[in-house]
């Protein structure tokens, strides 16, 4: 008997009523499960298996019995923002969708695949290409006290609306001393993609993030996408969700922890996702891969970098930027969108602000080129940052490079 | 001899019952709501449906609050001028006074669930929803008493438990949001509506035919009005819009022109219009109005119009003055009472001035609050 997933659930044998948690392996193994030659399999019984309470922040209430698998659990982004959706509009009517093709298109990258066949056209709703429109109905919806999401199909369509998310949303519960809350979440791919041009390439986390009243946030992994995304439903405020294309099909390990339906994760908190101690590597969306990859090459070298996913742009979390720089003394800022004003110079200013007398280089900044974003692939290649150009700014500030080429 | 006048009717109030409307030398301020038939000024013009009826039911209860009502907002924006003059108000102020008839008018014919949204110029849509004086003239001044505590200013009034969704500073943004909360009562399946008004400079806004077609296709619970005084700031409004019949622009949305002057007009449209979308979707409403002071306090108002045209227009068409002839042409009070009235609000308004200007700014620390709803007040920036 195979079932998969949280709340599956099992055929036969005498369970009690409960539901079937995938038990999964963290991606550090800290304790030894058995396996079996089909992979995913599940084993109940009423003997119970020793140390299957350890698995951390687990506690589904209703387990009578459980099973646990071998083999990790993999989730694309795409996957971890899709169930995340409907998890969220399963546990609250007010939750509704609103865009172009999210309902019967599936969604122009399928992050909406099968909600409006779930949820039907109530709550699923395909609008015409009128970004300004929806956009100021979205948040006329969220005044009244519905939790609307609404999908721009790439953050570059979303400066048509943009007077809405900023003077209509962000700045109303002050103008009105907190009458007027909106609790409205905009998502949708942003940055660079491939091949796509100027126009449908931008970065728009600074431009947002410098908004008092917004909350940004820019997931990387499938746990981030996840847990993310929960947090920005449910929050009160408007909050703006940076996803990234290239991201979407890719895959992370997954704990049970982050499939509960319950899991999120806290709005304006970094994440370690490499320890290190000589260089500080600040990094959201695809850049964090990047940033991991850098880190990979420069321990061989023997600059160990520690890699903070910011996954919070606004707020940005200085205490942990801060205190990672005041460990390793150096840092390198990495992002897709371009430099001028960009999440490093704040980023750059926040640390010049706070811990100048740690610094032991000056702070590097990896940006895109300042240039509208070309179509020939060898330029596009030059115009967004490389796993290179990390490693070279890396090893600058430990006064290791080879020459003095210039970053762009 | 006033004094006089005033026992007599005293004692004619105690040895009368509150009666109908009957015609006697001396009589009290009628509160009677027996049924009154008024004709409105001009016929409704109509597009694409069938014009509701000229003859609007009233009574004289009501059509004294309008008196009462029309009265207050008049003096209270014209205080508000003054107030300005004195640079006790800062920034923008734009007033209402002449448009009087549009919201009291609105308001009766609706409820407290429908929802109002209007632009900048919301002093007076916000009393008729329910506000005081006083918030207002805090708010103004910029006050912690204001209904924003001061953070808002003239063009951010809000009272979401009365409906009344604000105060929007950016020409048009107000359509769209509008039609959202319309939307919100439709998926709530509240059976109300709401009311988007804007003016005829917003009228050529793109995102209002981007709402308005989302809103027809969804068929969402939306009345636009178009409260058209003629002028977009200073721009007429032949300079602006290819076509100025505001009522047609909806094209497959149809519409209704109401001679936005007459206070009857108003709420029969309104009744009309609330009756409508709830059936069958959006209609627009335009109402033919007119300013008395210019764009805001910073515009004279009589370099792109004429003083004739302003004065002519408070001769012919005042709203105050057409509720006034109203009442006293069916007996319902006579001159002195409807003086006494605007008396009374005189005292009102000046009453709620005075106790404004001696009312505390907001705290210092009030200027981190309500950033968010949830968590991390503002960032802190070193200075």
């Amino acid at each position: 008997m195979i079932s998969a997933g949280v709340g599956g659930r099992q055929l036969g044998g005498d369970l009690a009523g409960a539901a079937v948690v995938v038990v999964v392996i963290p991606r550090r193994r800290s304790r030894s499960i058995q396996s079996t030659a089909a992979g995913e399999a599940l084993r109940c019984g009423g003997g119970g298996i020793k140390n299957a309470w350890s698995l951390q922040g687990t506690r589904p209430a209703i387990l009578a019995s459980r099973s646990f698998s071998s083999a990790a659990k993999e989730m694309t982004v795409r996957d971890a923002l899709n169930s995340a959706i409907d998890e969220e509009m399963s546990a609250d009517p007010k939750v509704f969708l609103m865009g172009e093709e999210v309902g019967e298109y599936q969604g122009a990258y399928k992050i909406t695949k099968g909600l409006l066949e779930k949820y039907g056209p109530d709550r699923v709703l395909d609008t015409p290409i009128t970004e300004a429109g929806f956009t100021g109905i979205g948040v006329g919806a969220a005044y009244h006290g519905l939790k609307p999401i609404i999908e721009f199909m790439t953050f570059n369509f979303s400066m048509q609306a943009i007077d809405h998310i900023i003077n209509s949303a962000a700045k109303s519960n002050y103008m009105s001393a907190g009458q007027i809350s909106v609790p409205i979440v905009f998502r949708g791919p942003n940055g660079a993609a491939a091949g796509v041009g100027a126009q449908h390439s931008q970065c728009y986390a600074s431009w947002f993030a410098s908004c008092p009243g917004l909350k940004v946030l820019a997931p990387y992994s499938s746990e981030d996408a996840r847990g993310l995304m929960k947090a920005a439903i449910r929050d009160p405020d408007p909050v703006v969700f940076l996803e990234n294309e290239l991201l979407y099909g890719e895959s992370f390990p997954v704990s049970a922890e982050v499939l509960d339906s319950s899991f999120s994760l806290p709005i304006g908190k970094a994440k370690i996702e490499r320890e290190g101690k000589d260089v500080t590597i600040t990094a959201f969306s695809k850049m964090v891969g990047y940033a991991l990859k850098a880190a990979e090459i420069l321990s061989k070298e023997g600059i160990s970098a520690e890699v903070i996913n910011l996954r919070s742009i606004r707020p940005l979390d200085r205490a942990t930027i801060n205190n990672s720089v005041r460990k390793t003394n150096r840092l390198v800022t990495v992002e897709e969108g371009f430099p001028q004003h960009g999440i490093g110079a704040e980023i750059c200013a926040s640390v010049v602000e706070d811990s100048f007398e740690y610094l032991d280089a000056a702070i590097e900044r990896i940006a895109g080129a300042d240039v509208p974003m070309p179509y020939a692939a060898n330029l596009e290649r030059l115009a967004v940052p490389q796993v290179e150009d990390i490693v070279r700014a890396a090893k600058r500030t430990c006064y290791r490079s080879s020459s003095l080429a210039a970053t762009a | 001899m006033a004094l006089s006048h005033l026992s007599s009717t005293r004692s004619n109030r105690l040895l009368r019952p509150l009666a109908a409307a009957a015609s006697s030398l001396c009589r009290p301020i009628s509160t009677s709501t027996e049924p009154l038939v008024i004709e409105t000024s001009i016929p409704f013009t109509p597009h694409k449906c069938e014009p509701p009826s000229r003859s609007v039911e009233t009574n004289p209860q009501e059509l004294l609050t309008f008196f009462r009502d029309m009265a207050t907002m008049r003096r209270m924006e014209i205080a508000a001028d003054s107030l300005y003059k004195a640079k006790l108000i800062r920034g923008f102020c734009h007033l209402y006074d002449g448009q009087e008839a549009v919201c009291v008018g609105m308001e009766a014919s609706i409820n407290k669930k429908d929802c109002i949204i209007t632009a900048y110029r919301d002093h007076c849509t916000f009393l008729g929803r329910g506000g005081t004086l006083l918030e207002i003239f805090s708010e103004l001044m910029g006050r912690q008493g204001g209904c924003s505590k001061g953070k808002g200013g003239s063009m951010h009034f809000y009272k979401k438990e009365s409906g009344f969704y604000g105060g929007h500073g950016i020409v048009g943004a107000q359509v769209p949001l509008g039609c959202g909360l319309a939307f919100a009562q439709k998926y709530n399946k509240d059976e109300n509506v709401t009311f988007a008004l804007y003016g005829d400079g917003a009228a050529n806004q793109g995102q209002l035919f981007e709402a308005l077609n989302i809103s027809a296709l969804w068929d969402l619970p939306i009345i636009l009005v178009c409260e058209n005084n003629h002028y977009g700031m200073g721009t007429a409004e032949w300079r602006a819009a290819k076509s100025p019949s505001y009522y047609k622009r909806g094209d497959y949305v149809p519409g209704l022109k109401v001679d936005g002057m007459d206070v009857l007009a108003v709420k029969q449209a309104c009744k009309f219009a609330k009756e409508h979308v709830l059936k069958n979707g959006p209609i627009i409403l335009e109402m033919d109005t007119y300013r008395y002071h210019g764009h805001s306090m910073s515009d004279p108002g009589s370099t792109y119009r004429t003083r004739d045209e302003i004065s002519g227009v408070r001769q012919e068409r005042d709203p105050i003055e057409r509720v006034r002839k109203l009442v006293l042409g069916h007996d319902l009070a006579t001159e002195k009472e409807l003086k006494d009235i605007e008396k009374e609000i005189r005292k009102e308004v000046d009453e709620a001035i005075a106790k404004a200007k001696v009312s505390p700014m907001p705290e210092p620390s009030e200027l981190f609050t309500n950033v968010y709803v949830k968590g991390f007040g503002t960032e802190v920036f070193h200075s």
